[in-house]
């Protein structure tokens, strides 16, 4: 199977290490990656602040750098939520009909690639950590991914994987959100980081880099001791 | 005490930075969540339910024109009135005239969004008339001057030790906080109230259209001896209150109950098909049916927010919403609050004097998760974001970044360069391992530094030398 790559443009420039383990995740899994370098970005950013008009001409050349991938994998629930989700609502386009369809149902978050498309749960890594797993809310409730990500988590030998109370509550970090209401998304993390807090875990875990900066980016101000970690970075680090 | 919904901004950061205030919040909302998981667990069909209720919302919304019709028929046809609101002045003045004509010095009032939205308490006071409150919450909020936070729970802001407190002050009792002496209090009160007045008003959960029946949902009864101990009685809906059957009612009473309180059902619904007939031993003696408009067709014009119309008003979406559970209901300077209020408060009063609201949320879609009529939520506040932006009703700068930001990222070769060339400046300004310091961002959480090397450029670097595929 050749799989592209779809690497988000947070992940590119603040957490490549995110990308590289995932080259080395799918490598183990046996397919060939291929890294279409005309990609930048989703154009999240801008559709969820409204600007549509933007949104769209990235959605376009999205379609454009994607349109001959077999499967597009992406390291993250909200920039693949976007293409599967939101694209067909503002690209209204019937000439794009056709390739829109493919390309939405080609492209998959990784943890949903490895357990439902590869069938894979257990990559042979042992990570001897007590972790918690916060629920990406666009890789939850947008694409309803829940189990593959704890499934990949349990298969680690001699990690423990303890659950927050609400792990399904969100971080607060929603884009333009956190700065534009900063008092509502730092209360947000607060509590987020209570429940983490809770399990003892040394790491959280999560399947979005922007959720674990904003986690992380309020765990490392205060001064505690929990370690943000992108699931992809636990399973590629250790294999 | 008048809070608008362009004040959120200010009203939110007050609130989140009240610990007491979040407290109250959290525990409420809390409960009620808890409550509502207990008994949504033991319906298997839920699902189902959410999806057979959404088709006939949508049915009842996209034939709204012929529901309406029916509706108003089938009321005159049972001996009842109809009047079609416009708007807020239109409604209210016809209950007014009632009192006037009536001549009625105080009006019985049960629950009602519709009541609150059009403002019809204070357009009975400035005609001189008492609006008592009956509904204990609505009670308790009155007698403080407030509004209410809370769809469902009107004075959810406010701890039984204050309202013990603003019993004492007001009515002389001895202080007490404990609810069932505070309950008896407002009964005994409010009893007196029911036997005299002339005019009771209602709002309405639902209204069949074939039979003509509105139907209340309560527990404290107080709604029924408002709708039927006076003489007349003036029940206020808006236009999408509708539902095309008198069969559909079981499924939305189900839904309706567990989804705002937790309960299999409320301990009352009242339905009421026209005033008291001949023979018959109770009701009033006229019904009168306003159908309020107030914005709502301008709604339905618009089929990327007209979902919003489904709205059976539980409550749900508030206590499930992480920023309603911080900031509470009156941060959102309107009757309607949390994601719901984020939603129609732009719609009803203009997206310029609201436009803070739609971005009010995280788009975590816990809302649109619980919705019992699965409307998409926070995805119409996307749409509501869109018209703010394609209005240009967003900021300047906001505007010019994000179209620097499309630019960039629609070319390829501007993007590389672009964050080749500010890794170039970082290292020559020895910043590079320096976290970015980004207002709004940085006063409470680090935000990270630019990796070294993109990751496109560590596959490249990797392909040359050959250890990429």
């Amino acid at each position: 199977m050749n799989v592209s790559l779809f690497i988000p443009c947070l992940v590119d420039q603040f957490f490549p290490s995110v990308g590289i383990n995932l080259v080395k995740i799918l490598r183990k899994a046996g397919v060939s990656v291929d890294y279409p370098r005309e990609q930048t970005c989703c154009g999240q950013p801008a559709f969820n602040s409204g600007y549509h008009e933007e949104a769209t001409q990235l959605a376009r050349r999205f379609l454009e750098v994607f349109g001959e991938a077999e499967t597009i994998v992406c390291p993250s629930g909200s920039c693949t939520s976007m293409v599967k989700v939101f694209y067909p609502e503002i690209l209204q386009d019937p000439g794009l009909g056709r390739q829109l369809q493919e390309v939405t149902a080609r492209t998959r978050e990784f943890s949903d690639f490895l357990v439902n498309v590869m069938g894979i749960k257990d990559l042979g890594v042992a990570f001897p950590h007590r972790v918690t797993y916060h629920d990406a809310c666009h890789l939850l409730r947008e694409l309803g991914v829940h189990r593959a990500p704890r499934e990949l988590i349990r298969h680690v030998r001699g990690i423990e994987l303890v659950e927050m109370e609400n792990s399904d509550a969100c971080c607060g970090f929603g884009g333009a959100f956190s700065v534009k209401f900063p008092e509502i998304s730092t209360a947000m993390a607060q509590d987020k980081s209570a429940a983490i807090l809770q399990t003892e875990a040394e790491y959280v875990v999560a399947n979005d880099s922007s959720c674990l900066m904003q986690i992380g980016g309020y765990l490392s101000r205060q001064g505690l001791p929990v370690k943000p970690l992108h699931l992809a970075d636990l399973l590629g680090e250790n294999l | 005490m008048n809070r608008t919904p362009g004040q959120f901004k200010i009203l939110a950061s007050e609130n989140v930075a009240d610990p007491r205030l979040r407290r109250t919040f959290q525990s409420a909302t809390g409960h009620a969540l808890g409550q509502r998981a207990q008994s949504v667990q033991r319906v298997p069909e839920w699902e189902d339910l959410r999806d057979r209720a959404h088709r006939i919302k949508e049915e009842a919304v996209e034939h709204l024109d012929s529901y309406l019709e029916k509706l108003e028929a089938s009321v005159i046809r049972r001996g009842g009135r109809v009047f079609w609101a416009r708007d807020a002045k239109e409604a209210s003045r016809y209950v007014v005239e009632l009192c006037r004509r009536l001549q009625a010095s105080t009006v019985v009032k049960s629950k009602s969004m519709a009541a609150e939205e059009i403002g019809l308490a204070e357009a009975l006071e400035a005609a001189g008339v008492e609006p008592v409150e009956t509904d204990l919450g609505e009670f308790i909020i009155q007698v403080a001057g407030e509004t209410p936070s809370h769809i469902i729970a009107p004075a959810l802001h406010m701890t039984r030790q204050q309202i013990g407190n603003l019993f004492h002050e007001k009515f002389g009792i001895p202080y007490t906080d404990v609810p069932a002496e505070l309950c008896a209090f407002a009964r005994q009160r409010l009893r007196r109230q029911f036997l005299s007045a002339r005019l009771g008003v209602s709002g309405v959960n639902f209204a069949a259209a074939d039979t003509g029946t509105i139907v209340i949902v309560e527990n404290e009864g107080n709604a029924r001896l408002c709708t039927s101990l006076p003489r007349v009685h003036v029940a206020i809906m808006g236009l999408e209150k509708v539902i095309p059957r008198f069969s559909d009612l079981p499924l939305f009473l189900r839904l309706l109950a567990r989804s705002s309180t937790g309960q299999r059902q409320t301990s009352y619904v009242s339905m009421i098909s026209g005033p008291r007939r001949e023979g018959e031993w109770d009701g009033p003696e006229e019904f009168h049916l306003v159908l309020l408009d107030n914005g709502r067709s301008d709604i339905l014009a618009d089929p990327r927010v007209r979902r919003s119309l489904y709205c059976i008003r539980c409550g749900a979406c508030l206590n499930t919403c992480p920023i309603y559970q911080r900031v509470g209901g009156h941060a959102y300077g309107s009757v309607y609050s949390g994601p719901i209020g984020s939603v129609l408060t732009p719609l009803f009063q203009g997206l310029e004097v609201a436009k803070d609201l739609p971005y009010a949320s995280s788009l975590c879609g816990s809302c649109s998760n619980i919705c019992p009529v699965k409307i998409d939520l926070h995805h119409q506040l996307l749409w509501l974001r869109e018209k703010l932006a394609s209005r240009r009703a967003t900021p300047w700068q906001e505007r010019l970044a994000m179209s620097l930001f499309a630019a960039g990222m629609k070319d390829p070769a501007l993007y590389r360069m672009g964050s080749a060339l500010l890794r170039l400046w970082l290292k020559a300004s020895g910043k590079s391992k320096r976290p970015f310091a980004v207002p709004g961002w940085s006063p409470t959480r680090d935000f990270p530094a630019l990796a070294e090397t993109s990751f496109r450029q560590w596959w490249a670097d990797h392909r040359q030398q050959g250890e990429g595929p």
